[in-house]
Order: structure tokens, then sequence, then C-alpha cells
């Protein structure tokens, strides 16, 4: 029994020796920021220069927000411009800051059985994958990579929900999670460039379509609004925000490159919207 | 294949360059699911032994939810924590939501039915055998208990080897929870989902490597320190 007691008290002592007294805040970031490695280089340069710890919580746009709302984390890093502003609307957020931008790009089956590399835009791209019916893996959970697909679908006249699972598989996944159901089933799925090109899966998938302005990315970061919850770290947030925002984060975004390849272009500006 | 054999090899290179991220990942593991197995075997352990001493109306139907409990879905209990610990929950100002203390419970709901029923049928057992001896010495129901406990330890070691098992390799609950925080509740189980997720087949399939190496260490050293299989003890 003294052997258990003893035991317990050491493994208690550990526990509370995991957290860590140093500042620190939490983060929710869209998949895409963390696949692509950004924040390795950013982090670090956070800790250097505010000493502030911020701990990432990496999930889909849909949950991040979710996450804002419940007062779970102090800010969040988000793409879903519809989305950001109900958020603000609603009173969670007070405002959103732009901070870089990448664009989606369209993956497919080395062979293109649907011959969308010959397209103009993404909409006629999606359609010929409608009308062959080539297999097509979605996200399907609600991030903001699956909410600008199916913004994109309603552009060239589909609806999603009607489509049948014998080519259009909605994986309800995360990006790297539904880019390894592609590359099993060789199928076409729109992707973040900055996911696609870390990737280390790729098997017989090739980038098969990008350039069209539609498939701009914006990202923004908002702080959770103190006001909804007085617990959230409200001036480490907007001092991240102050830090992301300024020309050293900015230049350390539109450096970073995987294979000489830029993934992200900063464009924060003054303007606070 | 080849993903096997890299991510064998890849997982010695890991160990033997004594990666700093690689020990704080496995020392999280260990720290929380001892953690949650010595929680659960002192709640599990007397309440298997008092079901099987005890009689009453519903011990049944007790003993069948207890059963069923052992496949408490992870992904559920995660969730249901999660909404118990959200700021929005009713144990929101504990502030617990994304620690190692999350998780712990988290775990500890899901092994505390599996270590409960394992005792449960050990005791019951035991108990079929005791019962006349302790009944003529005219013990309390907590010397029994007590007695029945210290003698089915073996059995009992098996118990908490069982919830050791499901705990350690458990992702769905711990990842709701714990949020998968770099260099705060990132365990060997959430970041080969991570890795997975990247493509990194090899460098998962290494962290998975590591993970059943130390199951069975740890396997092993219990049964060392307790002394089991040995020549005279059984």
């Amino acid at each position: 029994m003294k052997l258990t007691i003893r035991i317990l008290a050491f493994l208690f002592i550990l526990l509370i020796n995991g957290t860590v007294n140093a500042a620190e805040m939490k983060l929710a970031v869209t998949t895409s920021f963390n696949n692509s490695g950004l924040s390795d280089i950013l982090l670090p340069e956070i800790k250097k220069d505010l000493n502030l710890d911020v701990q990432l919580l990496v999930v889909g746009t849909g949950q991040a927000l979710k996450l804002g709302r419940a007062g779970d984390v102090d800010a969040i890093l988000v793409h879903s411009k519809k989305a950001e502003e109900e958020f603000i609307s609603q009173g969670f957020g007070i405002h959103r800051r732009e901070i870089m931008y990448n664009d989606f790009v369209i993956i497919g089956p080395f062979n293109d059985p649907a011959k969308i590399s010959q397209s103009k835009t993404v909409v006629s791209a999606l359609e010929k994958i409608a009308v062959t019916k080539s297999l097509f893996a979605s996200r399907g959970d609600d991030s903001g990579t699956h909410r600008k697909e199916l913004s994109l679908w309603k552009i060239a006249g589909q609806d999603p929900e009607k489509f049948d699972a014998s080519w259009y598989r909605a994986a309800g996944s995360g990006m790297g999670a539904t880019l390894n159901t592609a590359s099993g089933m060789n199928a076409y799925i729109m992707s973040d460039r900055a996911s696609w090109l870390k990737f280390g899966n790729k098997g017989d998938l090739k980038l098969l379509f990008s350039g069209d302005p539609v498939l701009f990315n914006q990202y923004a970061y908002l702080s959770v609004n103190p006001e909804k919850h007085s617990h959230v770290k409200f001036d480490h947030a907007q001092k991240l925000e102050a830090w992301l925002t300024s020309a050293k984060a900015q230049k350390l975004i539109g450096e970073y490159a995987i294979n000489g390849e830029t993934l992200f272009i900063p464009n924060a500006n003054a303007k606070v919207n | 294949m080849n993903d096997i054999v890299e991510g064998m090899l890849s997982a010695f290179r890991l160990i033997f360059s004594l990666d700093a991220d690689l020990f704080e990942i496995i020392l999280l593991s260990l720290q929380v699911t001892l953690t949650a197995v010595v929680i659960a075997s002192i709640i599990g352990m007397p309440m298997g032994a008092w079901l099987a001493v005890n009689r009453f109306r519903f011990r049944r139907l007790t003993i069948a939810i207890l059963n069923a409990l052992m496949g408490l879905p992870p992904v559920v209990v995660g969730l249901i924590v999660y909404i118990m610990l959200s700021r929005s929950g009713p144990f929101g100002v504990l502030n617990l939501l994304f620690t190692p203390t999350a998780m712990v419970i988290a775990q500890v709901i899901i092994i505390t039915p599996l270590i409960a029923s394992i005792s449960h049928q050990a005791i019951r057992d035991l108990w079929a055998d005791y019962h006349d001896l302790l009944i003529s010495l005219n013990t309390t129901k907590r010397q029994r208990i007590l007695t029945l406990i210290k003698d089915a330890r073996r059995s009992l070691l098996t118990a908490s080897l069982a919830g050791f098992g499901r705990a350690i390799g458990e992702v769905g609950a711990i990842m709701i929870v714990g949020g998968n925080i770099d260099h705060l509740t990132r365990v060997l189980t959430t970041a080969i989902a991570l890795e997975t997720g990247k493509g990194e087949f090899a460098f998962a399939l290494a962290l998975g490597f590591v993970l059943i190496a130390l199951a069975i260490i740890v396997n092993l050293a219990i049964h060392s320190i307790s002394k089991t299989e040995r020549a005279s003890n059984w």
C-alpha cells in the first residue's frame, strides 16, 4: 500500500511538472499551415522575439472556428472568408487580419483520364471530371478547403450532394489523410499547394491544374473576443497578430520555399477589417 | 513492403540518435498511460472484487453493463470528455482541456471497465474456493475483499497489463482531448497519426515500432519486478 502511494505521488509530480510556466497561448490552425512546415520556421522566431510559446492545435477550419467559439483557444488562423466574417458578426472575434495567401491546385492521376490539364478554368476542369465520372476524393470535413471545393462545384452548376459515391468519394478527413486516400485510389483531388508539395506519398498523382484566380486562398488571423470569453489571453493574441503582420514575419513567410517553390505570399497590410 | 523495411531502419536510427523530441514523446506516452493505469486499477480492482462477493438485486445487469463498457468507443469517450472540459462545458473553469491531465481522464474512463471486468472474473473464481473459509472465519466484507485482492494479485496484474495495452495504443480519445500539441500533448500514437497524414509512412512506421518495443519493455519490466514466470512462482 505504501508503495502504491509512493508511485501515485511520483506520477502526480510528473503530471504537475508537465505544465510550463512561460507565457503561452493556444492557436488553432489549419492543416495546411502546419503540414507545409511553415510553422516550424515561425514558432522558434516567435519564441525568440516575444518569449511566447504558441501551442498549435492542428484542425480543419470548421473545427478551428468551433474551438474559437467555445473559448478553448486564444486565436485562430484559418482560410474561409465567409465563415470568418460570420464569426466576427456574431461577436466571437473583434476583427480579421489577413496574413498571407497561397492557392489551391487540382491533383490527379498521371495519365489524366478526364483531360483537365488543358482546361482554361478550374470550373471547366471540374465539369470534365463530373462528366467523365472520374474518381474524385473530397475532404468532406467542413474545412476551408472543403468549403472552397463545394463553392466551385456550385459555380460549375453541379450539386455534390447528388454525386454518386461510385466516383465522388467524401473522405471526411484532413488534407493529408485525404491525399493518402486519393493516392490509394488514383483519384482527382483539390489540395492547397503547400500540403501537396510537402506530401510524401504522391504515388502516381501529379499536379494537373493551377493558376485560376478563383483558386486564390487567403489566410486570416482572428483573436477570440475577450468580451465573450474573459479567460482568453487577448494580450498575447494581439502581440502575435502584430508579430505576424510585422515586416520580419512577412519576409520569413515570403522566403519559405520547398524545392525552390514559394508556398505562401505574404499580404498583410496596416488595414484592419 | 519497402516502407516496412525502411520504417524498421529509421526506427533504429531514431532510437540510437537519441533524438530529444522522440524521448519527450515517449516519456509523455508513458506518463499519461501509466498514470491512467494506476488510477483505473485503484478504482477497477476493488469494484471487481466488490461485485464478486456481494449479492444484490441488479448484480447480473451491472456485470453485463460493465462487460459491455469494455468495448467503449474511445472517440465517443474523447468527445464527451471534450464537451465536459471545454470552456463552454461544465468543467471549463478547471482549464484542463488540451493538457496531459485531460488525456489521463479520458484513458481512465476507457480502461476502468476493462480492468474491473477482468478483476471481477479472476476474483469470482477465487471467491468460489475461498468462500467457505472466509465465511467460517467470520470476516467482514472489507477483509474478504482485501484478502481476495491480495491472493489474486497475479491475475490482477494481467488486468492492469490489459488496461495498459489498451491505453498505450489508443489514439481517438487523446487526439480530441489532448489536441496533439507539439511539446505539450503529443504522444506516440498521435504523432503516428500526424506523420501518416503527411504521407511520411516510413517515419510513422518507425514510431509504430518504437511503440511496440515500449509495450514489450514495460510488460517485461513489470513481470521482472513482480517475479512472475519464475521457477517457484506461478
